[in-house]
């Protein structure tokens, strides 16, 4: 899932500085999974502004509603008979719903609560680690399951670099070694093959704006020409 | 293809050396930390004679430093050969072909393909490391500018650099078994020649070296045995303790501390020579890469005690 962590308190403050009347959008999906903005969120942080604001003798009325998901429209479109009351809009969802909120009112400042930091993996309650940094290429076949893209904080495509430390990388001791793991995997799969053939260079097609299209689909527009 | 008229790849005289037979004994010098071309000068002058080559660090440890390039110009100036270190850290592979021409229309031969430390270990740990490309698709590149003329999207260079392509091997980080396959790969790729990680676990390498030679591939590219000596026991103790992927073993620093007050440095030395005398001897070794950080200036003594001096001379 997409994971995010909200704010520090100061800058969502800061945000909102000279609006009177703001509607905090949570989502329900991905960041109320990963207790970053979700139904309970939109509350916490509302109180907290509420009481901040009032603190300041600068009263605000911030009201809170979640969407199941803020990237998808019709979601989105429960919101069109409300956001005209506001101010500003503020949105506790990922980067992706965010910008999608903004699209679709573009006459109202929409403002961040959370700052996403990727594709990760539910470890425990709270805890997220990434694991995927969607790079358009998926290499997992050859790599035993774990991606030297996103676990190897170099992105070596032919690791391990000299800087292995008792298996873990050298940027930190609780950080494993990607291609260590990776070795290991593949020498218990029979299957070091794969990784003695050099890897050549990515072709990085992340680097531009993309769009997915599936097969058999079509954009509206193409479909309307037809 | 990959061979010039003369026979050489490349040329330099680091090629020349090696290939004629002869024991290579290559040294390092980083440069400065602001625009200082005297200080690169100084610390040339004392490797000058004494060793074949001169590898310049590229931003070593994360760390901004005058460029690489730069520096060997100076020392091209000073009549020394540089080895070009490039990292993959700081630039994509458009930057990095680029500074290889230009470095190589400068006179510069030898030259180093290497991943680079990671940003955090350096002063700018928030910089955005590029990686681009690593270290095995760097020397793929290089070779294949070399040899078949192409940049690497496949366009034709008009006049090809002819560099003698070297890389790094660490053989004492985990996993072990894994990094002789790993300079298979680095051989694979086209590289000509080997700088090790410093070695003090002598045991460690001579089993690397081994299952080198057992693959074949200590005849497919030259080894210079990696060695820094140490100059204190707190340094034997940091290297130990703190720098990843280094193995020093307690016999180096009970060796430094049985040597007495103020004598660690020149045990150091010893223990460095010794090696090197090992070196000199050991099957699928070619040369030894001396890494006298920041001790440039006692480079001419432990050539001297190493009996690698004079140097041979080649055309």
């Amino acid at each position: 899932m997409i994971v995010a962590k909200r704010k520090p308190f100061e800058e969502i403050k800061d945000m909102l500085q000279g609006y009177k009347k703001v509607l905090n959008v949570g989502c329900g999906t991905c960041v109320a999974v990963c207790l970053a903005g979700g139904e309970k969120e939109v509350s916490v942080l509302n109180a907290e502004v509420d009481m901040a604001r009032k603190l300041a003798d600068d009263p605000i009325q911030i009201d809170g509603i979640t969407v199941e998901r803020q990237c998808d429209r019709e979601y989105l479109a429960l919101l069109d008979g409300k956001v005209g009351d506001y101010d500003a809009i503020m949105s506790m969802a990922c980067g992706v719903g965010i910008q999608f909120l903004a699209e679709r009112f573009p006459k109202t400042p929409v403002f961040p609560a959370v700052d996403t930091s990727g594709l990760a993996v539910n470890q425990a309650v709270g805890w997220y680690e990434e694991r995927c940094r969607s790079c358009q290429s998926c290499v997992l076949a050859w790599t035993g399951g774990i991606c030297p893209v996103t676990m190897c904080a170099k992105g070596l495509y032919n690791g391990p670099c000299g800087g292995t430390n008792q298996g873990n990388c050298e940027i930190s001791p609780d950080q494993p070694c990607a291609w260590f793991m990776i070795y290991e995997r593949l020498r218990d799969q029979g299957r070091l093959d794969h990784i003695k053939k050099i890897k050549a260079a990515s072709d990085w097609l992340d680097q531009v704006p993309r769009t997915l299209i599936q097969p058999g689909y079509q954009k509206p527009e193409a479909a309307e020409a037809e | 293809m990959g061979t010039d008229e003369n026979g050489y790849k490349a040329g330099s005289r680091l090629e020349k050396i090696l290939k004629a037979g002869h024991f290579a004994f290559t040294g390092e010098l980083g440069p400065p930390r602001g625009t200082g071309a005297e200080e690169v000068r100084e610390k040339a002058s004392h490797l000058k004679d004494s060793v074949d080559s001169v590898n310049i660090t590229d931003n070593q440890t994360a760390v901004v430093r005058m460029a690489s390039w730069a520096a060997c110009l100076i020392l091209i100036q000073e009549g020394l050969e540089p080895n070009f270190q490039m990292v993959c850290r700081d630039r994509n592979r458009l930057a990095m072909q680029a500074d290889i021409l230009g470095a190589y229309a400068h006179g510069v031969r030898n030259m180093l393909c290497l991943s680079g430390d990671h940003c955090l270990f350096g002063d700018h740990p928030s910089a955005k490391g590029v990686f681009d490309i690593d270290s095995m698709q760097l020397i793929q590149m290089v070779k294949n500018m070399r040899d078949e003329g192409k940049f690497q999207s496949g366009g034709d260079i008009e006049h090809p650099p002819k560099l003698f392509i070297g890389a790094a091997a660490n053989p004492f980080a985990e996993p072990y078994e894994w990094r002789v396959h790993r300079l298979a790969k680095k051989v694979e790729a086209g590289v000509d020649f080997i700088q090790t990680q410093c070695i003090y676990n002598m045991d460690r390498f001579r089993k690397w070296v081994q299952e080198a030679n057992d693959m074949g591939l200590t005849e497919k590219c030259y080894i210079l045995a990696g060695v820094t000596p140490m100059k204190s026991i707190g340094m034997a103790r940091y290297m130990q303790s703190k720098v990843p992927g280094m193995d020093v073993p307690d016999e180096i620093i009970d060796r430094l501390k049985g040597a007495g007050k103020g004598k660690a440095a020149d045990e150091g030395i010893k223990i460095a020579c010794e090696q090197i005398e090992e070196f000199k001897e050991m099957k699928g070794v070619h040369g030894v890469h001396l890494m006298a950080i920041e001790w440039e200036h006692k480079v001419p003594e432990i050539a001297e005690r190493a009996k690698v001096l004079p140097r041979p001379q080649v055309d």
